[in-house]
């Protein structure tokens, strides 16, 4: 069944695509959005290249990518009005199915593992897993609230516009991380970080990696951006290249990148917005909090990618 | 142009995200800039750009389960998940938090994807954990300062560690994505296994945390009523 691998991945892409396609021209026929037509542009061009991505030529592509890039830049995304429901309406439905409503996104999870374990399509079983595994749950969601199926697509372009365009931020930064590796940044930040930190030392590499996402995370304040950036630079060539797991060396670096978002200004969505909302005297008070805790979270996660990595 | 020429596309990430421009915008023009400094043309880039976009299209992967977390929100997802933490009532601020942080935990680790500090922490986490200890005593401005502070913790380090146990969480696929390019065998499960004990850890550490307030609070009112009993003598 392996060689179902790259069709049945190709098709999860085109899904999205039908997705991303469903939300521009929806987005068009809205009349309630202030910038309809260059929303609906946007995510049609995206579902063109998730749905025809492995046919277009990479220049096309390219240009499609870039037109995107200046649509978002020009604030041409935005949104209309969606049917959330009222309150009552949801805690009506809320109290019939009690906590059925769970069941859905617990099954996705657990199908997702289920078939990425029986991995039964070759190197692609992972992500074809999370294909699957979502239209089942949206199927058993579908079952379990029997929705009218107007219903089932309104609030999927909903959601994909609420998410909107930073939803598509790791994709770009993925994209950016491949740039980055084809012009030679690694090896540049590498020859730099090289002058500090001793060449073949697991642990001074651990302690830079960490350091590093920390660090890069409170200036830009986002995570996955310090990670494109860090570990090309720091953590392939000091942690990686001496035989740091890179599954292990991955996934801690992710969150230690995190402690740096908990102390940061810059990561206005998590510690301004609170500020805002609970209405508090200290515009820094949540970061105050967090300061000691991330402290801790972040030697811990140094020892943990030292220890368990090599 | 020397070889260090090419971190202008770090340079571009780093003043793009202070000055909080356009983030798509800011991580294409970083591509650009590094690419015309690595001394290729902007056709090259073009070709650049679009494959590897398309190579990365799994990082997006996330997007498909937005139907069924969309479906489920319009049919109560959100207020069955507020009826159960109402029935935490009894509880200390400290091991309400405590709670509260495993449950977004566990938000994450099945990819249910909230804005939690709009959706739980406003009308309920804080409501309920300020309730919890003005009933112990707990009334001077700078707890109602520190509970609310703490409530926006809970919310932070639940979210934070607890959304790469998600096989589809866009982080997971991120480093997948990164370190796959880079030639290493790397895959979600795995990824999102290897996040599990840190998931654990931090759970552990919050309880410590949140069990020192539950202690810091009590002592501010005991000295408070302390104060308050030798101000009448």
């Amino acid at each position: 069944m392996s060689d179902l691998g790259p069709g049945l991945l190709e098709a999860t892409f085109v899904l999205i695509g039908i997705l991303l396609a469903t939300s521009g021209i929806r987005a068009f026929l809205d009349h309630s959005n202030p910038r309809r037509v260059t929303t609906s542009a946007f995510w049609l061009l995206l579902a063109v290249i998730f749905a025809f991505g492995a046919v277009l030529p990479d220049r096309v592509a390219g240009i499609i990518v870039l037109v995107i890039g200046l649509l978002s830049l020009a604030r041409g995304v935005k949104t209309g009005t969606f049917d959330e429901g009222t309150p009552e309406d949801r805690t009506a439905h809320a109290r019939r199915l009690g906590n059925r409503i769970f069941a859905p996104a617990l099954s996705l999870a657990v199908i997702a593992v289920l078939i990425s374990t029986w991995a039964p399509f070759g190197d692609q079983s992972g992500s074809i897993a999370i294909g699957i595994a979502s239209v089942l749950a949206l199927v058993i969601a579908w079952a379990l609230t029997r929705a009218p199926a107007p219903a089932v697509v309104a609030q999927s372009d909903r959601m994909l516009q609420q998410v909107g365009p930073i939803g598509m931020l790791p994709q770009f930064l993925a994209m950016l991380g491949v740039v980055f590796t084809s012009a030679g940044v690694g090896e540049v930040v590498a020859n730099a970080i090289a002058k500090i930190v001793p060449e073949g030392n697991q642990l001074a590499g651990v302690i830079a990696y960490c350091a590093g996402m920390a660090l890069f995370t409170i200036i830009v304040g986002n995570t996955f951006a310090a990670f494109t950036v860090i570990t090309t630079g720091i953590g392939i060539p000091f942690v990686i290249a001496l035989g740091g797991n890179p599954v292990i060396v991955g996934a801690v670096a992710m969150t230690t990148g995190f402690c740096g978002t908990l102390v940061t200004p810059m990561a206005a969505n998590f510690n301004a917005l609170p500020v805002g909302l609970l209405e508090m005297k200290n515009n820094y008070g949540v970061i105050k909090a967090q300061a000691p805790l991330a402290a801790v979270l972040f030697v811990i996660q140094v020892v943990l990618m030292y220890v368990w990595a090599f | 142009m020397p070889e260090w020429f090419v971190l202008i596309g770090v340079l571009v990430i780093v003043v793009g995200f202070l000055l909080k421009l356009d983030v798509i915008a800011v991580v294409i023009v970083a591509a650009l800039a590094t690419t015309l400094a690595a001394g290729k043309s902007f056709l090259e880039f073009l070709d650049l750009l679009g494959k590897s976009f398309v190579d990365n299209r799994a990082v997006s992967l996330f997007l498909l389960t937005l139907p069924m977390i969309a479906l489920s929100e319009r049919y109560g997802l959100k207020e069955q998940a507020i009826a159960l933490i109402s029935r935490l009532r009894a509880l200390t601020p400290g091991r309400f938090l405590t709670i509260y942080t495993v449950i977004r935990q566990l938000t994450g680790i099945f990819g249910i994807r909230i804005s939690g500090m709009v959706q739980f922490v406003r009308p309920i986490v804080h409501p309920m954990t300020s309730a919890a200890a003005q009933s112990r005593g707990s009334r001077s401005e700078s707890d109602t300062e520190t509970v609310k502070a703490e409530s926006a913790l809970s919310e932070n380090i639940g979210n934070f560690f607890g959304q790469n146990g998600f096989v589809a969480a866009s982080g997971v696929l991120l480093i997948v994505g990164t370190l796959t390019e880079a030639g290493y065998e790397v895959t979600p499960e795995l990824v999102a296994a290897a996040s599990l004990p840190m998931i654990v850890i931090a759970a552990i550490v919050a309880a410590v945390h949140f069990w020192r307030l539950d202690r810091r609070l009590t002592q501010d009112t005991t000295d408070a009523s302390e104060s308050a009993v030798s101000g009448r003598e």
